[in-house]
């Protein structure tokens, strides 16, 4: 057997000079060729004593077969490697862009001790490409089984809770706020990550189940849940952690100064990047400070990189401290984004007409870690120090939505705001389930997936059975 | 895609439509707003309910142009479809049995406060309606509150009817001749609302206003349309819009309201363009 190479197969991607001054994807994917090579690295490793699955299947949050679709793709089967792939996960041609594949399948991945892992990313990334450039291919419709299901969200935990309904001969109807479906995959994570398109094709995909998607349903305004309890034999809420956080400091209203979500929004949902041909716009200064050091943050500075400005990441405590993906920091670096770290702001100063100008910001220093494990960040005095700056986007994290709990006062949440559920996601409320951002609080897409899962399983368990006792509720 | 049923001129700039949208006439109430998004390169904006009927299934608004989508809204006719209504949106107005009201509307908001009058009178109150234009073409639905009305007065910039004056004067002046109020709300321009908070606060009159900050989604997700009330940052599409006035910062909500003037300016001047050419 030939020596295995050490690293992956690189993917091809626009180099950063370049991807900055456009809109578009950064990774270019694979070819059929580099797939196979790259498919061609992996062990085929069993499972280990007392495991269920191979180390890199316990990896994966939702268990995709991946010794076995890769092996398919080793073999240029790659019809049969997308139909293993769906067999656990609805939306691979997402996933296989945004999950944190380092902490989760890449992370467990024998060959990844010595070696680069399997880039197990990639190669689910190109067969999900591979299937959508040659047209979806729909399952056989299954026969109605008569019964209603309400999905309230269509991010990630919605979508895949709806497909694997429909799929079981649900008739579901998923609910949506807005006026496209996709949750955070179409408001927040940007286009040059994520592009729109893919997340339109899903979105067909999942419609091609025969889910009915209704947009500009505003649960808990339009209808109400316990609306919604009279028509459906059971509901999943997946309505995500949309409200954003503000840090309450002086001048924080100043214009000038956006949440992430407004950021974000403006430029993904709305398209504003290309104001005036459409017709949302976004104004954005010279100097952008983005405040956080998680994913949201990461994706507000390189956007705001492609909108041409100085931009500065400013984070309280050090980059080995960042929540977000390493990649993405990485790519934030390359883009030219500058970090202040050890650093936040104190207060903002404005202009006489009302514009942000200046930012004052305090250092830190490391202190004994925290609850969470990472070392606390601890105000250095008199370290104050004013920068100019004209635009901030404020990238500290975001809360579960409340409108449906605050209009379902049967539906118990926790004190952070989060629904309350037990194993199964099952609420305290009868034939209502919750899962993904609503109950977690900040995730990812492929938890939230796991939950829509989870719950359908569930939720096809409860309506199919005879046993109708619902969950004993604690407290 | 919601359907316009109907469609009338209330003034040389405003019209008011009536558009199908059962599930949203089903729940409307005075106070509350839809988010309409003409058509897939439009922007989200947030409109006024000022009518609802559920039997017929349609909501009515009314448009003022004030920049490319209202104008291009204005400019949609009987039959056509807008892509995007969500609503109702916002907290309803609290509609009780006060006393003797005041509602005071400027400019387009005198469609706003309609459904307001209505309300109110419906709930047991003496309604005193206060409307306020700068001509008196802009003396919008005058009839229909007047129907609602125990009292109706008028007031216009140019004195061409009523009052020759702001309306908040107009207010003024009622209340200086001893008209008693126990709650006044007021829907208009901000500087309108501003002066009328400011003309009820020294006889410490409960004053309501409805804020009309720059909103995306209208659902509480992004903070675009934060307010100051009483010292504390709202989100006035879901903790609003109606608010008391005598706490609200108006002139952070003036600064706030002008963040994208120069992008509105470009985006109506395109626009203009690209109707002269199809002409
Ligand atoms: C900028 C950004 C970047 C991210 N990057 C990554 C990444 O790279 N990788 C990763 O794994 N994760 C990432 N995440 C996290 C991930 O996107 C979320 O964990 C995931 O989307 C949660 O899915 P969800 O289905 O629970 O909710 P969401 O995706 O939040 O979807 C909820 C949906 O419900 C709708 N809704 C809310 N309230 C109502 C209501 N009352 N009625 C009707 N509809 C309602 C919302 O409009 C929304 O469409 C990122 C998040 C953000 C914000
Ligand atoms: C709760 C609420 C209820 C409203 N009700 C009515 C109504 O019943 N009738 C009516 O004619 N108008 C109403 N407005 C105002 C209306 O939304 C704006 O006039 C409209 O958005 C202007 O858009 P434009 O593109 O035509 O003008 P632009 O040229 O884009 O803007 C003109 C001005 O309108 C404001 N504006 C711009 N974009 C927005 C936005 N996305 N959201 C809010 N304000 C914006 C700004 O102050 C701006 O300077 C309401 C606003 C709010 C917040
Ligand atoms: S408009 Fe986005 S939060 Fe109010």
């Amino acid at each position: 057997m030939a020596k295995i190479r050490e690293k992956k197969v690189p993917m091809p991607e626009q180099p950063p000079e370049e991807r900055i001054k456009n809109f578009k994807e950064v990774p270019l994917g694979y070819t059929p060729e580099m797939a196979m090579e790259e498919a061609s690295r992996c062990l085929q490793c069993k499972p280990r004593k007392g495991k269920e699955f191979p180390p890199c299947v316990e990896g994966c949050p939702v268990n995709v077969d991946i010794p076995g679709f890769i092996k398919a793709i080793k073999e240029g089967r790659f019809d049969d490697a997308i139909r293993i792939i769906k067999d656990k996960n609805s939306l691979p041609a997402i996933t296989g862009r945004v999950c944190p594949y380092e902490n989760q399948c890449e992370g467990a991945c024998t060959l990844g001790k010595k070696n680069e892992p399997v880039g197990i990313g990639r190669l689910e990334r190109f067969a999900a490409d591979y299937e959508r450039t040659r047209g979806l291919i729909i399952p056989e419709k299954p026969t109605p089984n008569g019964k209603k299901v309400a999905i309230i969200g269509s991010g990630p935990a919605g979508l895949t809770a709806a497909a694997d309904l429909a799929k079981k001969g649900y008739d579901v109807t998923v609910f949506e706020a807005l006026h496209e479906a996709g949750g955070v995959l179409v408001y927040g994570i940007p286009e040059f990550r994520l592009p729109k398109e893919i997340v339109k094709a899903e979105v067909e995909y999942i419609r091609s189940l025969g889910v009915k998607i209704m947009t500009d349903v505003v649960v808990g305004k339009t209808v109400t849940l316990e609306e919604l309890l009279k028509e459906y034999d059971a509901i999943f809420i997946g309505t995500g952690a949309g409200l954003p956080n503000f840090m309450n400091i002086p001048g924080e209203n100043l214009n000038g100064i956006y949440s992430a979500n407004e950021f974000l929004t403006r430029l993904n949902l709305m398209r504003a990047y290309d104001f005036p041909n459409y017709d949302t716009p976004i104004k954005v200064g010279e100097r952008v400070a983005v405040i956080g050091g998680g994913n949201v943050a990461m994706d507000c500075a390189r956007w705001a990189r492609r909108l041409g400005k100085k931009v500065y990441i400013v984070y309280r405590r050090t980059e080995a401290e960042m929540p977000a993906r390493k990649e993405e920091i990485e790519r934030a670096k390359e883009e030219g984004v500058e970090f202040l770290l050890l650093t936040a702001p104190t207060r903002y100063i404005g202009n006489e007409k009302g514009w942000v100008k200046q930012m004052e910001c305090i250092k830190f220093e490391l202190g004994e870690p925290d609850a969470s494990g990472r070392r606390r960040p601890v105000p250095i005095k008199g370290s104050e120090f004013i920068m100019d700056i004209d635009t901030v986007v404020v990238a500290i994290g975001q809360s579960p939505n409340p409108l449906v709990p605050q209009t379902t006062p049967r539906l118990k949440t926790t004190k952070w705001g989060t629904i309350e559920v037990d194993e199964e996601l099952r609420t305290s409320l009868e034939k209502v389930w919750a899962g993904g951002d609503i109950v977690r609080g900040d995730s990812t897409v492929i938890l939230a997936m796991g939950d829509g899962r989870k719950a359908s399983l569930s939720i096809d368990k409860y309506l199919s059975g005879n046993d109708k006792t619902w969950r004993t509720v604690t407290q | 895609m919601y359907r316009i049923v109907k469609k009338e001129d209330l003034a040389p700039n405003i019209k008011k439509f009536e558009i199908y949208a059962p599930l949203i006439a089903k729940k409307a109430k005075p106070g509350q707003f839809v988010m309409i998004r003409i058509d897939e390169k439009g922007e989200r904006i947030p409109l006024t309910l000022v009518d609802a009927s559920p039997e017929k299934g349609t909501i009515t608004i009314a448009v003022l142009e004030a920049g490319k989508t209202t104008k291009k809204l204005n400019s949609m006719k009987e039959g056509d479809c807008i892509a995007n209504v969500a609503g109702p949106l916002g907290i309803p107005a609290e509609i009780a049995h006060y006393g003797r009201v005041a509602c005071v509307g400027g400019g387009v908001g005198i469609a706003c406060i309609y459904p307001e009058v209505k309300a109110f009178k419906k709930a047991g109150n003496y309604v005193v309606s206060i409307l306020g234009a700068r001509t008196k073409e802009g003396l919008i639905l005058k009839n229909e509150i007047k129907e609602f009305s125990d009292e109706l007065y008028v007031a216009t910039d140019d004195g061409s009817e009523g009052f020759h004056g702001f309306v908040h004067l107009l207010l003024k002046k009622l209340i200086e001749e001893g008209k008693k109020f126990d709650l006044v709300v007021a829907v208009g321009p901000v500087p309108m609302m501003k002066a009328v908070a400011g003309t009820t606060k020294p006889h410490g009159i409960k004053t309501i206003v409805s804020l009309n900050p720059i909103m995306v989604d209208g659902t509480g997700m992004c903070g675009s349309c934060r307010v100051e009330v009483g010292g504390k940052t709202k989100f006035a599409c879901v903790d609003g819009p109606e608010f008391d006035a005598h706490q609200i910062d108006f002139d952070l909500l003036m600064i706030r309201n002008k963040r994208f003037v120069e992008e509105e300016c470009l985006a109506l001047n395109e626009y203009d363009k690209s109707c002269a050419c199809q002409r």
